[in-house]
């Protein structure tokens, strides 16, 4: 089959791969009909995230038809159709129990690695680095879905491929990254980031009951995006001060909640930015947390700082002391996807929301590379690049 | 009563926990020892350390308290009692670095460097005119024999330090103690998760025999005798003379607080073969005992709380594998 592999930094390839099999008997095979690049794919791509073997295929946001299953999988049978969640979990530890999918006990075979840089080891994922376990992507012509029993929803026909294949990821994400802000009425949400996150999460933010949701960028389409699509107040970081707009945007008391939808590659003008690059660079910090120091700083007293952007270790100039003095909460994980599938297929169904809006570009998966370096310069106004196998 | 209710007027309702109950007695906590990382426990066999601490301490008492006297004694008369006072301070604390360490091979050295300066403040004694020839032979004697005594247990305690290994794993599983003992107690299941294991053959109701994978391609094969069993709670065993790397272990069943399945502790001793230079190599091959014990109780957890070990792309591979299926590695 074909499959887009990862063979270095800024280096991706359409490369001629072995069929996937049944490893497990909880497995499926699933023919991939869209498959998407996420943002968290540039952290990869950018060579960020440790543990990647050149041929590793890539790819977490995807969705097909059922070609096969293992011999203890129930629930699916041949030519289903399916959205599969990005985390890999198997329903059975007390972790999966609990709802808390991405933190799968069972689904890393390399916990090792994990445990050595994050003391303890979240689940495994798709196609994201040996150090969540090592297992292709979906940016291929075939997936192999363990525990195909617990992940994969099963969706009718009468919605579009377009409709529901954010479903893998970013909507759950994005909807998660609101829902952890415990939106009341009146409160003003602040989101950091209008990629597909972003995007997503302001949406997000309105569907909970936000009164306001002011977004934070510095690309005039994206913020325009912001505006026209999801109903945000809009900020360009390039041309104002941040802190103090949004100081004065809500009457001196800062937003109830903010979102970091960047996560570890954000941008700063200025001098800490080309400290934080420099020492990025040099290997001494491997995260760059400009959003997630700004948001910190700009949240209201005792309000939430909401991390959904992805960090791989750590950072630098942390602002503790205003987490502890000003009683912040901070909140964060990779999303637990399968616990929100339902729910919000159902909002996708009534018509709530239609995630498609956020889709810039439809490829073939042979104009992956292509993809990926439009994605990452941020060329032809690009927000979400899917690939058709 | 009466303070309770004053903490609970001033704590917000909602901070209460939702089970706490006023009217039930508060629960008693057992007060639990400090936990040591070396598990499991070896009972205490140092008697002749213990014996040289409370000597240590009780000479060093003497040096500070009856300088004079004990300078008398020993027929040393001219000694400073500064100097003695000092030595004694040194005494009871090396006494006490003795007693309050498991493994106090370190203070046994420092007991032995003390020795020698107890000696040659007797040696320099000899010299000088007011001494007593006979009671400073005596008191010479006695501390030369504490000191071939320092040195043997020194000696001792170092040496086990350096040879035995201890390596401890554990990990929760989502399934009651009765149901992870029993399928542990049948060895024949233990290849199943152990990833070096070839095979264990169950000979008689304690003996059986096993063969694993070791470093460059060789196996290792060696006969075990269940040593306890205590169902549901503990199964320990040591390896039988002949064995190719002799060790001990144990694996202990405890319900986990809250209803939360077993935890599952596993503690394996061995003499590495190559000593800690052994260790270190294996360390660098990824073979070292412990990281195995953690992948194997990791698997073991896949194999009780999803009925199997699970693999992805790559890891199905020994070494490094891209992320991508492998055409030969079929049908497994």
């Amino acid at each position: 089959m074909k499959a887009n592999c990862w063979m270095g930094p800024k280096m991706v390839e359409v490369q001629e791969v072995p069929d996937p099999k049944i490893l497990n008997q909880r497995d499926a095979i699933v023919k991939i009909t869209s498959t998407a690049i996420c943002g968290s794919d540039l952290h990869l791509y950018n060579g960020f995230i440790p543990s990647m073997e050149s041929g590793d295929i890539m790819g977490h946001e995807f969705m097909g038809e059922v070609m096969e299953v293992g011999k203890q999988v129930k629930n699916l049978k041949v030519g289903d159709r399916v959205v599969v969640p990005f985390p890999i979990a198997c329903g059975n530890c007390w972790q999966c129990q609990h709802q808390m999918y991405s933190l799968c006990e069972n689904s890393n075979p390399n916990a090792w690695m994990a445990e050595k840089l994050f003391g303890y080891s979240p689940a495994g994922l798709f196609g994201y680095s040996h150090l969540t376990g090592g297992y292709a992507g979906g940016q291929a012509e075939y997936a192999r879905v363990p525990f195909a029993d617990v992940g994969p929803i099963k969706i009718e026909n009468g919605l579009s491929d377009e409709q529901v294949l954010f479903l893998s990821d970013i909507f759950p994400t994005a909807y998660m990254g609101a829902e952890m802000c415990d939106i009341k009425p009146g409160d003003v949400i602040a989101v950091w980031g209008c990629g597909p996150v972003g995007l997503l999460a302001i949406k997000s933010a309105y569907l909970l009951g936000a009164e306001r949701v002011i977004a934070i960028d510095r690309f005039p389409y994206r913020l325009r995006m912001a505006r026209e699509q999801a109903g945000a107040e809009t900020l360009n970081y390039e041309s104002v001060n941040i802190l103090e707009a949004l100081k004065e945007m809500t009457g001196g008391r800062g937003p109830d909640a903010c979102i970091d939808a960047v996560g570890m590659e954000s941008h700063k003008p200025g001098l800490l930015g080309i400290y934080d690059r420099a020492k990025q660079a040099m290997m001494l910090e491997p995260d760059r947390p400009h959003a997630l120091r700004e948001s910190i700083l700009a949240c209201r007293n005792g309000g939430t700082v909401s991390v959904i952007g992805v960090y791989g270790g750590f950072v630098d100039k942390f602002p503790m002391g205003a987490v502890m003095n000003r009683s912040l909460t901070i909140r964060s994980g990779q999303c637990h996807v399968q616990r929100y599938l339902k729910p919000l297929l159902e909002r996708i169904k009534n018509g709530e929301i239609d995630p498609s809006f956020i889709i810039t570009h439809s490829l073939r998966l042979e104009d992956a590379a292509h993809g990926f370096d439009i994605f990452l310069k941020k060329e032809d106004d690009c927000v979400k690049v899917v690939l058709k196998p | 009563m009466a303070i309770q209710q004053t903490r609970r007027a001033l704590a917000p309702s909602h901070e209460q926990p939702a089970k706490a109950d006023a009217s039930a007695p508060p629960r008693r906590r057992q007060v639990r020892e400090e936990y040591q990382p070396t598990a499991p426990r070896q009972a205490r066999s140092e008697q002749l350390a213990t014996a040289l601490g409370w000597f240590s301490i009780g000479l060093g008492l003497a040096e500070v308290l009856a300088p004079k006297g004990l300078a008398k004694l020993i027929g040393a008369r001219k000694t400073p009692a500064l100097l003695l006072r000092t030595m004694g301070v040194r005494e009871i604390i090396a006494g006490i670095g003795i007693l309050t360490n498991p493994r106090p091979a370190r203070w046994l050295w420092s007991r032995v460097a003390g020795d020698a300066m107890d000696l040659s403040v007797l040696g320099a004694a000899f010299l000088s005119d007011k001494s007593e020839p006979s009671r400073l032979i005596a008191a010479t004697a006695a501390v030369a024999g504490v000191t071939a005594l320092d040195v043997i247990e020194a000696q001792r305690l170092t040496r086990d330090k350096n040879d035995r290994v201890v390596r401890v794993a554990s990990k929760t599983i989502n399934r009651p103690p009765e149901e992870v003992y029993r399928f542990w107690r049948n060895f024949e299941n233990l290849p199943r998760f152990m990833s070096h294991l070839e095979l264990v053959q169950v000979a008689d109701g304690n003996r059986s025999h096993w063969k694993a994978k070791a470093p460059a391609g060789m196996t290792v094969e060696w006969d075990a005798e269940i040593t306890q069993d205590r169902p549901n709670e503990l199964i320990a065993w040591r390896s039988l003379e002949g064995a190719d790397v002799e060790h001990s272990g144990s694996v202990r069943f405890e319900r986990a607080p809250g209803d939360r399945g077993t935890e599952v502790k596993v503690a394996i001793v061995y003499n590495p073969p190559g000593g800690v230079l052994g260790v270190g190599i294996a360390k660098l091959f990824g073979e070292e005992p412990g990281e195995q014990i953690k992948g194997d109780l990791y698997r073991f957890k896949q194999v009780m709380e999803t009925g199997e070990v699970i693999h992805s792309d790559s890891s199905i591979h020994p070494g490094l594998h891209a992320a991508q299926p492998s055409g030969d590695e079929t049908d497994q």
